[in-house]
């Protein structure tokens, strides 16, 4: 006779964590796509604004969280979309780990496979905008800190348009209104940490906060939107 | 242990697929579901599954874990293959097996076996045609121990001797005292099965 | 053994276990000579100093990361035309070559200008070319790896690869106008317009050993990347036995 024993949940989610890495080094999966958005980018900023390195240094912080907030935002569109298109995500819902955990390991390995190589990426490219090492610094400890928040926000996003057809489209236009709130506290912390003479201190604080209402919000509002959402 | 379904009624987009539908499938029984297409075979089984709402019934595992819904204790296998091309035919079942955790059936490598697809493990998955896609998504029965498995047209892309054996593993598991209920176009060899078929009276 | 020979992949192969030896001889020869004359031959500059001499890695890298299109150009019109089997090989194994020696152009340039201009990174009209064929290579990398099925793979990179090599002139041109656009011609110009013939022979030493070396590299990769080709439809072949068995 075949009887339920108790599931493991840590290792069942470990291994949708190593599941979901592994897609996104291996061939097609787009672990650098991101990287190379925000390269891009940042890189057009100086064709249209001019070359002037003051300027650049200026509104460097800026563009920054921009290119990472577009770089994490093209990503978004896969982190449910090739699950769902292969039958996987009814899989997900059927298993004992509850979907809500599933979903926020699912981000977590996201963010891994593209956020953590945006904020590793942004010194380089802090390099191009000539921004000083110590505000660079600064720049990279705020995307450190808000882009789990832009990811985890992604996610109820993507849990909304990943049943519609043509749901690629709308993911930007969802989601970019509730990422406000991180782009604001994100660049005026950085900008504290470049011009002054604003203290640091509170935006990164709020930004943290936000990062943290992602992280418990997030699975939850994706979660309920795919229990709708799916037929 | 006993699958009961009471009066079962699913409307999807303001359409009604199916009404009024009830069994009861008992341990080591299996219920064919058969019917025309549209006729709400898949409907029917992705309800069981707690994948599409019902409008009214219910269905119930009795005699089973309290604690775990039907869903919790089934096996569903859909039109699709969950599977990864990049990843190795290896890698895919043994992520489903230790996600759903539970009661391990056979290791990977046997559990690919019993789905002929022993000699492929180590191969990306991207290179197995469609009937293998598919035996390596029945795999994941074997491997991991569900009571119920819920299959709508499990053998669709099957050559002959994949179903046969395919047949044999149903068999196996109906003897160990599972239930099944699959939806079906073609016969599955499953001597005694009860059968349900939709869509008769318009 | 002429050319068309080589097309067939065991003869190239052959080829290329063949010739690298050679080759690679050669390429150390023309590293050790350059180098020599870099370094002890080749006068410091009167305003430079001794940073001038990242020239004689910068230009050849530069040249290179350029000749590496050209070449994969070449190779794009063997896949789409003429339907050559060892085109796209070329192509794949040239990409990541020549985004390397862009790479390479590029920091050398960084490290350059450091000194020259106070910043690591300014927006000169070559570097900022430069940045930006590094970012074209990079996207023809990500469509390689996008594609699982190499001779389909092949034909989408030739078609990105030649609406390149056409568009790269327009930008090449397109930067310069900008440039000149916001800041007019004070800036220093790396490379300069006029080179005197003491650093000049160090120079070509060094880009001859850069085009050696690009060569050895190249076919190494090619040979890889052949092979890498026969375990792949190796393994699909393993698959399909299984499929009859």
């Amino acid at each position: 006779m075949i009887s339920p024993a108790g599931p493991s949940l840590a290792s069942a989610l470990a291994a949708l964590l190593v599941r979901d890495l592994r897609l996104a080094v291996r061939i097609g999966g787009g672990a650098l796509m991101g990287v190379l958005f925000f390269l891009a980018v940042v890189t057009l900023v100086p064709f249209a604004v001019g070359p002037d390195l003051a300027l650049l240094r200026r509104i460097g912080p800026a563009m920054l969280w921009l290119g990472a907030l577009l770089a994490n935002l093209l990503a978004l569109d896969r982190l449910l979309a090739s699950d769902y298109e292969d039958g996987s995500l009814d899989l997900l819902l059927l298993a004992r780990p509850p979907l809500e955990l599933a979903l926020a390991v699912k981000a977590a390995a996201q963010w891994l496979a593209t956020g953590l190589p945006l904020v590793l990426a942004a010194p380089l490219l802090g390099l191009l905008l000539d921004i000083e090492p110590a505000a660079m610094g600064a720049v990279a400890l705020t995307l450190l800190a808000g882009t789990p928040a832009l990811t985890f926000i992604g996610l109820v996003g993507a849990g909304l348009a990943v049943t519609l057809r043509r749901g690629g489209l709308l993911l930007p236009i969802l989601v970019l209104p509730l990422a406000v709130p991180v782009l604001i506290f994100g660049v005026s912390a950085s900008n504290a940490a470049v011009v002054g003479p604003v203290p640091f201190g509170p935006p990164f604080m709020i930004l943290c906060a936000l990062t943290l209402v992602g992280l418990v919000v997030g699975p939850f509002a994706a979660a309920a939107a795919l229990r709708h959402g799916m037929e | 242990m006993e699958l009961v379904a009471d009066r079962l009624r699913c409307v999807r987009g303001g359409r009604e697929v199916f009404a009024g539908i009830g069994f009861r499938v008992r341990a080591g029984e299996a219920l064919v579901v058969t019917g025309p297409n549209g006729a709400g075979k898949s409907s029917l089984l992705r309800a069981l599954a707690g994948l599409v709402r019902l409008a009214e019934g219910q269905a119930a595992l009795l005699g089973a874990d309290p604690e775990l819904t039907l869903a919790e204790q089934a096996h569903f296998v859909g039109h699709l293959d969950p599977v990864k091309p990049s990843l190795t035919v290896a890698e895919n079942l043994a992520f489903w097996a230790r996600f759903y955790g539970g009661v391990q059936g056979r290791d990977v490598h046997d559990s690919l076996a019993a789905v002929g697809l022993g000699g492929l493990a180590h191969l990306p998955a991207a290179y197995l045609s469609a009937g293998q896609r598919r035996r390596l998504s029945l795999a994941r029965l074997v491997a991991v121990g569900r009571p119920v498995w819920l299959l709508d047209e499990p053998t669709a892309a099957l050559d002959a001797a994949a179903h046969a054996r395919f047949a044999g593993l149903m068999r196996e598991h109906l003897g160990r005292g599972g239930l099944i209920v699959v939806a079906t176009h073609v016969p599955l060899g499953l001597e005694g099965a009860q059968a349900l078929r939709l869509g008769e009276a318009p | 053994m002429a050319l068309i020979d080589l097309a067939n992949p065991t003869r190239f192969l052959a080829f290329a276990e063949r010739a690298l030896p050679w080759l690679a001889g050669a390429a150390a020869a023309a590293f050790a000579a350059g180098l020599y004359l870099a370094w002890f031959v080749a006068p410091d500059d009167y305003q430079q100093g001794a940073t001038v001499k990242i020239m004689f890695v910068h230009v050849p890298a530069a040249w290179l990361g350029m000749a590496a299109w050209a070449l994969m150009s070449l190779a794009a019109l063997g896949t789409l035309v003429w339907r050559h089997p060892l085109a796209d090989v070329a192509a794949r194994s040239a990409a990541p070559i020549g985004a390397a020696f862009t790479f390479l152009c590029l920091v050398t340039g960084a490290l350059w200008g450091r000194p020259m201009w106070g910043a690591y990174w300014v927006w000169d009209a070559r570097l900022t070319s430069m940045l930006v064929l590094f970012l074209m290579y990079l996207g023809l990398l990500a469509l390689w790896r996008a594609v699982e099925d190499p001779a389909r793979a092949g034909r989408l990179v030739a078609v990105l690869t030649l609406v390149g090599a056409i568009n790269l002139p327009i930008i090449k041109f397109s930067v310069d106008w900008w440039n000149t656009l916001h800041q007019p011609a004070s800036v220093f110009r790396l490379g300069g317009p006029t080179i005197d013939p003491s650093l000049l022979w160090p120079l070509m030493v060094m880009a001859l050993a850069f085009t050696l070396l690009f060569a050895v590299v190249q076919l190494a990769a090619m040979r890889n990347e052949i092979l890498r080709r026969r375990v792949r439809a190796l393994r699909i072949m393993q698959a399909q036995a299984a499929q009859r068995a």
